[in-house]
């Protein structure tokens, strides 16, 4: 017998129960886990791409980046470059105008003190003539040298121009006061007598008179009556001289500081 | 001499008996739900797999591709059943290198169990993806006067199929028996190794036989006859 019903029954039962064993067990988890690998496979794929569309980006960008940064660089450093030549030439000529004002400076220093030692040699020249010239006149001067002087004094007196000579004689007359004759020594009594003779011929009148004697005329003989005063003495040479010395000096000076002072072509040097 | 592994019987009560068909069959069931298991247990989803499910991945996807390749729109649907068709007959036919093991499908009571699930689960694919009266109606088609000859198709077809695995594994296996009998060695080793292939052929045969009924029944657009595209694609595997 061929067929057998049962056994087919069986046969179709078994076939039955063995498809869904293997769809439970094998068709499902394999297509399962094939399914599960292609998403994962697409997944990293879709990643891969995005990372490498980012590495692309970010090349671009470090690029573009590097670009700029080398456009800038070239800028500020032709930037420093015109600003450190300006600086320098800046620095340059302060540098000359401060090394010029110095010399200028030093230069009117200079001159200062030469003008300065010069005023110093001049006065210290000055004072020391005239205390030479003092001292030796001192010395020089004695009873004898008066004497004389108060002949050359009553000369004068009798040669005196005329307006001056009136002028002395109403300052006598009128003077309630005797007049006063002041020499450096002692008058001698002959030598008085001289005077007062030359006084009286003078103005043609008693004249009374007063002797006295004062130092620091160095020599000579002055006569004061009524504030008006005629005489002649060393000290008033040399005080006059020296008056008139320094005058002259001082006007000097000036001119000297008038050229010395710095010139505009001097500053631009 | 038997025929089939039905006449081996090793236990009976009443019309219920344990014959070598219902034993062997069980032993292929228990082969492949355990290797499913073993395999499936630890399935990996990343790039690294295991030896053995890349082989079983082989296995389904290349399953997959074939019933698409018949022209089935959604092959995963159809898995379950054309797949475990195809893998039950393979592993039938495989199993012949064990000695003393009888393949199952080497029993006419075993492939005309399979035909007539095939025979019952084309109309219900059918109906699933048409409706009942668009299934019925595709016997009528292209004309009414076609709808005897469909229905002789319906049912000899189905006749083939269980025919057509039974005697080429029982021939197989026969021929290995007798030949035993006249020359024991080297000859039958050959013999199994062509008995192997043709088991395998005939794998392939009737699962795609079955996707093509399938295929055939499903086919909402009537632009063609689907009796007529089923006779095409039918004549092609058989001949081979």
């Amino acid at each position: 017998m061929l067929l057998d019903w049962f056994t087919i029954a069986a046969q179709a039962l078994n076939f039955l129960i063995l498809v869904w064993l293997m769809k439970r067990f094998l068709y499902r988890p394999i297509l399962q886990a094939i399914d599960t690998r292609e998403k994962l496979i697409a997944k990293e794929l879709a990643e891969a791409e995005a990372k490498r569309a980012e590495a692309k980006k970010e090349r671009d960008d470090f690029q573009q980046r590097n670009e700029a940064f080398d456009r800038q660089r070239a800028d500020l450093l032709s930037k420093a470059e015109a600003e450190v030549k300006v600086q320098r030439q800046q620095w340059l000529d302060a540098a000359r105008q401060a090394a010029d004002e110095l010399t200028a400076k030093r230069q009117t220093a200079l001159q200062t003190d030469a003008r300065n030692l010069n005023e110093a040699i001049l006065i210290r020249t000055r004072q020391e003539v005239f205390s030479i010239a003092r001292k030796v006149l001192t010395d020089l001067a004695t009873a004898k040298l008066e004497e004389r002087m108060s002949e050359v004094f009553t000369r004068r007196l009798r040669e005196l121009p005329a307006d001056q000579k009136a002028t002395l004689g109403d300052a006598l007359k009128k003077s309630a006061e005797p007049a006063v004759v002041r020499t450096a020594f002692e008058l001698a009594t002959g030598s008085r007598a001289a005077i007062q003779n030359a006084l009286n011929e003078t103005f043609s009148a008693e004249i009374r008179v007063r002797f006295e004697t004062a130092p620091d005329l160095v020599g000579g003989i002055e006569l004061t009556a009524g504030g008006q005063l005629a005489g002649w003495n060393i000290a008033e040479y040399l005080a006059d001289m020296e008056k008139r010395l320094a005058e002259l000096l001082s006007a000097k000076a000036a001119t000297v500081a008038q050229t010395m002072a710095p010139s505009p072509a001097l500053k631009s040097a | 001499m038997r025929l089939s592994p039905d006449g081996l019987v090793f236990w009976q009560h009443g019309f219920i008996k344990l014959n070598g068909t219902i034993v062997f069959t069980w032993g292929i069931m228990l082969a492949l739900t355990a290797g499913a298991i073993l395999v499936t247990r630890k399935l990996s989803t990343d790039l690294k797999r295991s030896r053995w499910q890349n082989l079983l991945e082989i296995v389904v996807t290349g399953i997959v591709t074939q019933i698409a390749g018949v022209g089935l729109k959604h092959p995963e649907k159809y898995l379950g059943f054309l797949g475990t068709l195809f893998l039950f007959v393979a592993v039938a036919a495989a199993g012949t290198v064990i000695p003393g093991y009888e393949p199952p499908t080497g029993s006419l009571s075993t492939t005309a169990a399979l035909a007539l699930c095939v025979f019952v689960a084309v109309p219900l694919f059918g109906i699933e993806e048409q409706g009942v009266r668009g299934y019925l109606a595709t016997y009528t088609k292209p004309t009414v006067i076609m709808l005897p000859f469909n229905i002789i198709s319906e049912l000899s077809r189905t006749l083939a199929l269980a025919v057509r695995l039974f005697g080429n594994m029982m021939s197989g296996a026969m021929i290995i028996a007798i030949l035993l009998t006249i020359t024991p060695f080297i000859f039958p080793v050959v013999m199994t190794l062509l008995g192997l292939l043709t088991g395998m052929v005939q794998a392939y045969i009737f699962s795609i036989l079955a996707a093509v009924y399938i295929a055939a029944a499903v086919r909402t657009h009537p632009a063609k006859a689907p009796g007529d595209v089923a006779k095409e694609k039918t004549t092609q595997p058989t001949k081979g």
